[in-house]
């Protein structure tokens, strides 16, 4: 059985090399946009950056959510979330209606803009190379093992332990675990996420959840509606058949 | 009409060949250079004007399910002078909309994935299954318009075997899908701004979609009665004011529920502050509703104003403004503030979307012109009385 990993980043350890940002571009062969990595964004050329926040450095990628707003809303399933754990996509499938960037709450998603045949670029969390057996790029490359790769049970009890033993050392909440249904991208930091620039006050419950408590009224609509429909056709047309008899027997006398 | 007619240049006609021709021009590019070079769409604000104009458009074309019920499962034959144009105006809407879709998507040659890969759990594959079936019920609705012309009495007979059906699947159809526009968005609650956010959105939309489209047959039969002068040998295009007014009071009623539902969600989910606070996105709001909802609503609970024509017409713009406003701020204006973007449409944008009004405007007038369109055909009821 496949096992779902997933990737934990700590912010207390990260010195900003932007190790993982080369890596990034290098195994998935996306051009050099910037010189200076901290200025780059994320972009069709870019899934992952690393962004300076005074003496703090922090990542910023898909978050691997546990039920994707994306994978959810796409109306040809071309965004899927992998039993590996990662939201991976088929760019075959898509037809670019781009509903997946409008619905992602991360705001990850880009789009190939400039070209005729587009595609939605965003990190996958390198499920090739998982499924070679090898680590995820960046989780490979960092030398200070702020990027952690693996099984994501493990890796929540991991960040768990590390706020518990160091209670000074990190603010008490770790991004990803509930945010949007909990993802498998998991951040720990010294001070709050908002001052990261990570999207705050997201609901608790996943995404999909916000639109399956309509879709799930469609079924009782259409039976509850045709009814309704046959019913009224069948009553105003007898109606309308004995107004006309009344006034035929009335005529009639 | 003569070649020498059809080619006399009116003011219109000009106006309308070089929209036309602009839009083809701005349709080549946008599929030989690509979206990003072609509109001001942008990662953070993925759906721009031809989205937004999808909304309306569709929210527009509603007339065609609440007529044809109206007409065949209500039996209210008064209104039957209405189900063809109403007909017809959704099928040219709903065409309009499809068209602008495809040009949206990035990868247009992939528009038939759909129909054989499938997400039950989106709401935009549920949407685009609706518009397929809904089209399809518009063709059938329509076909024996076209048939009649040509004589062909028996597919008409068919038709008539399957019509209730028929029109009771578009109203289901309608229904899912015009409600659905507005699910699209529950899935964005952090995003869009929360004057137009709520739970109830499939609802506000589903309701205020039938106003607005009876709004659109009311104030297009003012457009036919001019276009279309008895003079110039059209019968049944003039005003009857029963009709009109008969169809405001519903529109009336939809605007209260409309209303009534909005305040139910303000009071309850506590957004009463949100009116108070100054911002662009409140300004909007303010206009959205002041047009769109009290102005009709004041003057249509006057019978006086129901029954005169003048008031009429400016109501039913007042209704049409009010949905277009609310379409465009849930899919545009309502988004920027979290997007950190201003988005407003390229230059292609806008004339590949005039260029399609257009077309959809000169559709209904060949269309018009060349079938009995307002002389609804006598349905099996008038028969039946005869015989």
């Amino acid at each position: 059985m496949l096992k779902e990993n997933g990737i934990l980043f700590d912010v207390t350890l990260c010195v900003g090399c932007g190790s993982c940002y080369k890596k990034c571009k290098e195994v998935n062969s996306l051009p050099q946009a910037n010189n200076d990595f901290l200025k780059d964004h994320l972009s069709n050329n870019t899934y992952t950056v690393v962004e300076q926040y005074d003496k703090l450095y922090t990542r910023k990628l898909c978050m691997h959510c546990n039920e994707p707003a994306c994978a959810s809303v796409c109306l040809v399933g071309a965004i899927k979330k992998s039993p590996t754990g990662a939201v991976v996509y088929d760019g075959d499938k898509c037809i670019g209606c781009r509903y997946c960037m409008q619905a992602c709450p991360h705001k990850v998603p880009r789009y190939e803009w400039s070209s005729t045949k587009p595609r939605i670029r965003k990190c996958i969390m390198c499920n090739n190379r998982v499924q070679e057996g090898k680590l995820p790029g960046c989780a490979e490359i960092c030398p200070t093992e702020a990027t952690l790769f693996g099984n994501i049970d493990k890796l929540i009890e991991v960040a768990k332990n590390r706020l518990k033993d160091n209670p000074e050392k990190y603010y008490q909440h770790i991004y990803g675990l509930e945010e949007a249904g909990g993802s498998h991208v998991l951040i720990i930091s010294p001070v709050p996420f908002e001052q990261l620039g990570y999207v705050s006050k997201l609901p608790k419950e996943s995404m999909p959840e916000f639109t399956m408590r309509a879709m799930e009224k469609i079924p009782s609509v259409v039976v509850g509606g045709g009814v309704f429909l046959s019913a009224m056709y069948w009553l105003t047309k007898r109606k309308n058949q004995i107004a006309k008899e009344e006034k035929n027997n009335t005529h009639g006398n | 009409m003569k070649i020498n007619e059809i080619l006399k240049p009116t003011f219109w006609k000009v106006v309308s060949v070089i929209i036309v021709t602009i839009g083809l021009v701005s349709t080549f590019y946008r599929f030989t250079r690509g979206l990003g070079a072609t509109t001001n769409l942008h990662d953070m604000a993925p759906w721009g004007l031809w989205i937004g104009f999808d909304f309306l458009g569709v929210g527009l074309a509603a007339a065609g399910f609440t007529i044809a019920a109206t007409v065949h499962i209500f039996h209210l034959h008064k209104y039957e002078p209405m189900v063809r144009p109403a007909i017809l105006t959704a099928f040219i809407g709903y065409s309009i909309v499809v068209c602008l879709l495809v040009v949206d998507l990035g990868r247009p040659e992939n528009f038939w994935h759909p129909l054989v890969m499938w997400n039950i759990h989106s709401v935009m594959f549920e949407i685009t299954w609706c518009l397929i079936c809904y089209t399809t019920v518009l063709i059938l609705e329509f076909a024996p318009v076209v048939l009649e012309k040509f004589n062909l009495t028996a597919p008409i007979k068919y038709l008539r075997i399957i019509s209730i059906p028929v029109v009771i699947a578009g109203v289901l159809f309608s229904t899912l899908h015009q409600s659905s526009f507005g699910s699209l968005y529950l899935i964005v609650p952090g995003k869009l701004h929360p004057l137009w956010y709520s739970s109830l959105l499939p609802v506000h939309f589903y309701i205020s979609c039938i106003a607005s489209g009876l709004s659109m047959i009311i104030f297009e039969s003012f457009l036919i009665a001019r276009a279309f002068p008895k003079d110039e040998g059209f019968h049944h295009t003039e005003l009857k004011m029963n009709i009109l007014s008969g169809a405001s009071f519903a529109v009336l009623v939809a605007l209260i529920a409309g209303f009534l539902l909005k305040s139910y969600d303000f009071i309850n989910n506590g957004k009463i502050s949100l009116l108070i606070k100054p911002s662009a996105e409140t300004y909007l709001f303010y206009l959205e509703i002041i047009t769109g909802t009290i102005v009709p609503i004041s003057l249509l609970s006057f019978k006086k104003f129901r029954e005169d024509k003048k008031w009429l017409y400016i109501i039913s713009i007042c209704v049409i403004s009010g949905l277009i406003l609310n379409r465009l701020n849930v899919s545009i204006t309502g988004l920027i503030a979290s997007s950190g973007v201003n988005y407003f449409p390229s230059f292609d944008e806008i004339s590949i979307t005039a260029m399609l009004v257009v077309l959809g405007v000169f559709a209904f007038r060949i269309v018009a012109k060349n079938f009995h369109l307002f002389e609804a055909a006598e349905s099996h009821e008038t028969v039946k009385e005869r015989i």
